[in-house]
């Protein structure tokens, strides 16, 4: 069967995104620029600009003066690439073969395709309108070959479907630049005159190349298709969905549970083929009477073990409410990761690690049962200052970065030093007695002071003196003394801690 | 032959305690498990002579003071526990645990994980599902206090798991029965210097095992020094006086 290319050129694609995104732009003169060789450099522009003769390549300080309301953007890198897959993945209901073509355009692979809308005049319409609708500039072209394809969206003048093989016709009449070429060639074209294909197509292959190089003979023989052009068509990524619909509505728990069984080892199983582990999953439940219902459940490792998932679903099943009955399942996992398979082990380890998988998933259980649960480890860090000397990591696998203090600390200490009154000897020393909470404390032994200064870098405020005491029934406490002494005001004493 | 029915009928009934005590989820305690070192008059309170691991621990703590006694003690232990299998939880609804203490009990405070969260109930779920779990060494719980069933529930999770259970209980007013295997209580005691030398001395305790199961009750006077339990006996203190007076003298 004959083939046939449609090809669709985007002039403005940036730019109309970002009109379609902020309304408020639209009729204003828009450009994205970057920075080249110290330079803001135009990358795109939209037609209000272009009317104002600012154009991609010229320097934005030049457009600046010449435009008042210029609105100046940054570009954005790999966001054309990025508009450009997410509309070949939409256009792949017009052909399954969408190809990007980069930096502004895409290749659809037609064959076959256009007698479903009853001819190519109402495929090509029905394409280009609903491109346009959604805000986009859009041109394109159908013909024999991509080559061609490609020089009657961009160049063409007149019709924009060439009728099979009528396409070395067509391109006769369009310059050279509609042959994708770089730009070094088609200045030498430019120069040795010739301001269109057809003036130079019947010349010898052997002189051309001479001239030219290898590259032109390859694009006009890709435009006229005598090679093959090949073309790498866009794969979506299907998502990790299952779904399970049910005969008869459910309406137990029981039944959500096999449901569930069923839906994670189908999941599973893929996930498995795959390489890949969940992070996070959504189960939705459709009910009868048209509702929906989703629990979410999130691992802090990437997992594809059912039971684990069903643990973890299993303590939100109360969360779901059945009513009249729930009629389909789709369980969905929104977040994957790679996830090497782990070797099992003949025989259980008696020694269990931190970093082992039971663990990971006791902490997800409890994590997911109770939504504002901390579970975390503290690990020392290199400050003297207490409330800075160790730091909460949720992560399971940090390592400690220093050693443990090794300095006398407290077993108990409080979040805020509460305020003490003491009665001092002299200064500098311990004191002899202390009230906490209307309770007196008669100090028998004491230990101290160890000066802890905050560090000036971090913030700023008094230094501490601290001192280990112990009462008359043997009660151990760590008490700071805030500040220097000073003649002006009273010495401020705080209870910080407990020994053991 | 009298002594040999005499040896028979002693081991008969040997046996059926074994049994009683299965039946009791009393395991008898794996050939690999540590001694507690220092410990080991405390040991003998219990069956078998050895600290009891697979089983809950309840410690009373009425004040503040006595809940940091007790973190040091549990710590001590956990040290033993955590060296032969892993991981540690602690569970509690406050965050007034300085982990970089535990250290000086030999603890590792990396291999902790600390689960905070806002309610009891919420505390006694961690706890259980932390004791189920296969890859815990021991469960620490901070909690106001605990029903018989709640109990009982960590008592069934403890016997398959075989991880240890240290329940610290604050409110002392409704102190029920319980079904745990072992109620502490550690209450701090004064220090002793080194022959009247300033400052304070090693951590001292005095540790009271109030009921046991299979076992007996005692109080024990322990020392936290040279990196391991110390019992200090009555002798010793009376050594230690004297030395005092002598030096006074």
């Amino acid at each position: 069967m004959a083939k046939r290319y449609m090809s669709i050129w985007f002039p403005y694609l940036t730019t109309d995104w970002l009109t379609v995104k902020q309304p408020v732009l639209h009729g204003l003169p828009i450009i994205f620029t970057a920075k080249d060789h110290g330079r803001l450099m135009i990358t795109a522009a939209n037609p209000e600009s272009e009317k104002q003769g600012i154009f991609p390549g010229s320097t934005a300080a030049d457009a600046k003066a010449t435009v008042a309301n210029l609105q100046i953007f940054d570009d954005i890198p790999g966001k054309a690439v990025q508009l450009l897959t997410a509309i070949g993945e939409w256009s792949i209901r017009f052909t399954p073969f969408v190809a990007i073509d980069a930096p502004n355009g895409l290749i659809l692979d037609i064959s076959g395709c256009s007698h479903l809308w009853s001819g190519e005049e109402p495929y090509f319409a029905n394409i280009l309108n609903k491109l346009r609708s959604r805000g986009y500039v859009t041109y394109g072209a159908i013909a024999d070959t991509i080559g061609t394809a490609w020089a009657i969206a961009r160049f063409g003048k007149g019709s924009r479907i060439i009728e099979p093989s009528g396409h070395a016709a067509a391109l006769m009449p369009l310059p050279p630049s509609a042959l994708r070429l770089e730009s070094e060639i088609l200045e030498r074209l430019r120069k040795v005159g010739f301001r269109t294909i057809g003036s130079f197509i019947g010349i010898k292959r052997s002189a051309l190349r001479r001239r030219f190089g290898e590259q032109l003979l390859q694009r006009m023989d890709q435009a006229l298709g005598t090679t093959y052009e090949r073309i790498i068509p866009l794969q979506p990524q299907a998502p990790f969905e299952v779904r399970l619909p049910c005969l008869e509505p459910i309406r137990n728990a029981a039944g959500i549970e096999i449901a569930l069984q069923k839906l994670l080892s189908m999941l599973c199983k893929r996930l498995q083929h795959e390489g890949k582990g969940l992070r996070t999953a959504i189960l939705k439940c459709y009910r009868v009477d048209h509702r929906t219902i989703q629990v979410a459940i999130n691992t802090s490792k990437a997992s594809r073990n059912i039971t684990h998932l069903f643990k973890l679903f299993e303590l939100k099943i109360v969360q779901i409410e059945p009513d009249l009955g729930l009629e389909l399942f789709v369980l969905e996992a929104t977040q994957v990761e790679d996830l090497i398979a782990a070797q099992e082990a003949i025989w259980s380890a008696e020694y269990h690690s931190i970093e082992s998988p039971e663990v990971a998933q006791l902490a997800d259980r409890i994590t997911g049962k109770f939504s504002n649960a901390v579970v975390c480890r503290y690990l020392p860090q290199e400050h003297y200052w207490p409330e800075r000397s160790l730091k909460a990591y949720s992560s399971l696998t940090e390592k400690p970065a220093t050693n443990w203090h090794k300095r006398p600390r407290p077993t108990q200490l409080l979040a805020k030093p509460e305020p003490i009154k003491v009665t001092v000897q002299v200064p500098d020393y311990p004191p002899m007695l202390f009230i906490y909470k209307n309770e007196l404390h008669n100090i028998k032994k004491a230990d101290g002071p160890e000066r802890i200064e905050r560090e000036w870098w971090l913030e700023d405020g008094e230094i501490r003196d601290y001192y280990i005491v112990e009462d008359e029934y043997g009660q151990r406490y760590w008490v700071f003394r805030s500040g220097h002494y000073t003649s002006d005001r009273e010495a401020l004493w705080y209870l910080h801690g407990y020994f053991a | 032959m009298n002594t040999l029915i005499g040896n028979s009928k002693d081991s008969i009934i040997s046996r059926l305690r074994e049994d009683i005590g299965l039946m009791e989820g009393y395991k008898p305690p794996c050939t690999s498990l540590r001694h507690i070192s220092g410990l080991e008059d405390i040991e003998t309170a219990f069956r078998n002579n050895i600290f009891p691991t697979g089983a809950i621990h309840e410690f009373i703590c009425l004040k503040n003071e006595h809940t940091a006694a007790t973190t040091g003690f549990i710590s001590g232990i956990l040290a033993v526990v955590m060296q032969h299998a892993g991981v540690c939880l602690w569970v509690s609804t406050n965050r007034r645990l300085f982990a970089t203490a535990l250290s000086t009990f030999n603890a590792i405070p990396d291999n902790i994980i600390f689960i905070l969260v806002d309610r009891e109930k919420e505390v006694l779920w961690a706890t259980e599902e932390g004791l189920k779990c296969k890859g815990i060494a021991a469960v620490v719980a901070e909690v106001k206090n605990l029903t018989f069933m709640q109990s009982r529930r960590l008592q069934l999770a403890v016997e398959v798991s075989n991880a240890t259970g240290f329940i610290v209980r604050s409110d002392a007013a409704k102190l029920s029965a319980t079904a745990c295997t072992a109620r502490w209580q550690i209450i701090p005691q004064p220090s002793k210097t080194e022959a009247g030398l300033p400052g304070i001395g090693f951590p001292r305790w005095q540790v009271e095992l109030l009921k046991a199961r299979n076992g007996r009750p005692g109080k024990w006077i322990v020392e936290w020094s040279a990196n391991s339990f110390n019992i200090i006996t009555e002798q010793h203190k009376h050594q230690y006086t004297q030395d005092d007076i002598r030096k006074a003298g």
